[in-house]
C-alpha cells in the first residue's frame, strides 16, 4: 500500500479548453457572452432584444444550449443566420454546457466574419457556473417572478457575474420583489457587478444594457491587438 | 447529471497518476468538495461505479474531503464561516466579501498497491 500526492484541480481540462477557445475567439476577433440563467428567466427574449438593437452595427452569431429541444434556436434564426444548437440531452458529459462543446461549436461559426458572440446556457443557476466556456463576460438572467432572494441561495454564479440583468420589471406592481433588497445582496459579493432592470417584453432598459455591452466589447478591442474593429462603419 | 465527465476527470487524473507509480491497483482515491462547488459526492460515487469498470481504479473507496464555505471581510479582512443566507461580517457588520474557501473540486491523494 503506498500513497500519493496528487493535488489536481479536476477542471482543469475543461478550463484549459476554454481558454483554447477564448484565443480563437480573440484571433477572429469575437466578443462572447455567457449568459445564465434560471429557466424561464429571459434569456432567450434578452438575446432576441439584443440582436434587434445592435443587428445592424455588427454581425452577431448565438449558441443554444439547451437540455432538450430546438424551440430556442428557431426563434433565434428568424432574427440571424449564425445559429449552432447544442443539445445536452445527447451528450454523455454533461447537462450544462462545457468547454468542449462550444469548441465544437465554434468549428460550425463563420467566426472572421461575427462581432459578437452569445452563448445561451441551459437554464440552471448551479451547474454552469462552474464550466467556463471560453467568454469574456458572464451574464445573469434573474426575474421579478423568481423572487429576490436569488443572488443568497446561489451565490457562486452571482459572485462570479460580470453584469447580472433583472427581467420583467414590468411585473413589479404583481409580485413580492424587492430590488434594492436583490441589489444590496447582490453587491456584498460582487461590488463591481453591472445591474440592469429591463423587461425583454416592454422593451424598456434594454438601451442600457446594449450600451453597456458595446463597451465591453470596445474596452476587451482595445487591451487585445486581436480583436479589431468588429463594429460595421468603424472599419 | 454534470457529474459524470468531473467523474470521467477524475478517472483520467488517477489512472495517470497510477501509471506513472507503477501501481497495479488504486484502492482509495481523497476528494476535497467545496461546500459551495455544484458538485454532489453521491452523484460522483455513483458515476464513478460505472466509469472505473473494468480499470485499476474499479472498487477504490472514495473519500469526500467537504471544504466549507469560507468568506473574507473586504473591510478588516476577518475570516469568517457563513451562516445560513448571512454573508455579513460578524466583527464590522461589513456587507463588502468576497468567497475565499467552498470552491475547491480537486483530488487530493491516493492509495495505491
Amino acid at each position: 500500500m503506498k500513497k500519493i500526492e496528487v493535488v489536481q484541480n479536476i477542471l482543469k481540462a475543461n478550463d484549459y479548453i476554454a481558454a483554447q477557445n477564448q484565443q480563437l475567439l480573440n484571433e477572429n476577433g469575437v466578443f462572447a457572452i455567457n449568459i445564465m440563467s434560471a429557466p424561464g428567466a429571459g434569456k432567450t427574449s434578452l438575446i432576441l432584444q439584443t440582436i434587434a438593437r445592435l443587428k445592424n452595427k455588427l454581425r452577431i452569431a448565438v449558441i443554444e444550449g439547451d437540455v432538450a429541444s430546438t424551440l430556442d434556436s428557431e426563434r433565434v434564426r428568424s432574427e440571424v443566420t449564425d445559429v449552432v444548437q447544442i443539445t445536452t440531452r445527447n451528450m454523455s458529459e454533461s447537462c450544462t454546457l462545457i468547454a468542449n462543446m462550444v469548441s465544437r461549436a465554434l468549428e460550425r461559426m463563420p467566426l472572421r466574419d461575427v462581432a459578437l458572440l452569445l452563448i445561451e446556457n441551459v437554464g440552471n443557476l448551479i451547474c454552469p457556473s462552474e464550466f467556463a466556456l471560453g467568454e469574456h463576460r458572464r451574464v445573469v438572467v434573474s426575474s421579478l417572478p423568481e423572487g429576490d432572494d436569488k443572488p443568497m441561495k446561489y451565490p457562486v454564479i452571482f459572485a462570479d457575474a460580470d453584469a447580472v440583468v433583472i427581467n420583467k420589471v414590468d411585473f413589479l406592481p404583481y409580485v413580492e420583489f424587492d430590488i434594492s433588497s436583490f441589489q444590496n445582496a447582490l453587491r456584498v459579493l460582487n461590488p463591481k457587478v453591472a445591474i440592469f432592470q429591463v423587461s425583454c417584453k416592454t422593451g424598456i432598459g434594454i438601451e442600457n444594457w446594449c450600451s453597456w455591452l458595446l463597451t465591453e466589447l470596445e474596452a476587451s478591442r482595445q487591451r487585445s491587438p486581436h480583436l479589431t474593429s468588429p463594429l460595421k462603419g468603424e472599419e | 447529471m454534470h457529474e459524470f465527465g468531473v467523474t470521467e476527470s477524475i478517472v483520467s487524473i488517477v489512472l495517470s497518476k497510477a501509471k506513472e507509480a507503477r501501481a497495479h491497483r488504486i484502492t482509495e482515491i481523497n476528494l476535497v468538495v467545496g461546500e459551495l462547488s455544484g458538485f454532489v459526492p453521491d452523484c460522483i460515487q455513483f458515476y464513478f461505479d460505472f466509469v472505473s469498470k473494468d480499470s485499476i481504479a474499479e472498487g477504490a473507496t472514495l473519500r469526500f474531503e467537504l471544504a466549507p464555505a469560507e468568506i473574507r471581510c473586504r473591510n478588516c479582512g476577518t475570516i469568517f464561516h457563513p451562516q445560513d443566507t448571512s454573508w455579513n461580517c460578524p466583527k464590522c457588520q461589513g456587507q463588502n466579501v468576497e468567497m475565499t474557501g467552498g470552491r475547491e473540486l480537486y483530488v487530493r491523494s491516493m492509495e495505491v498497491e
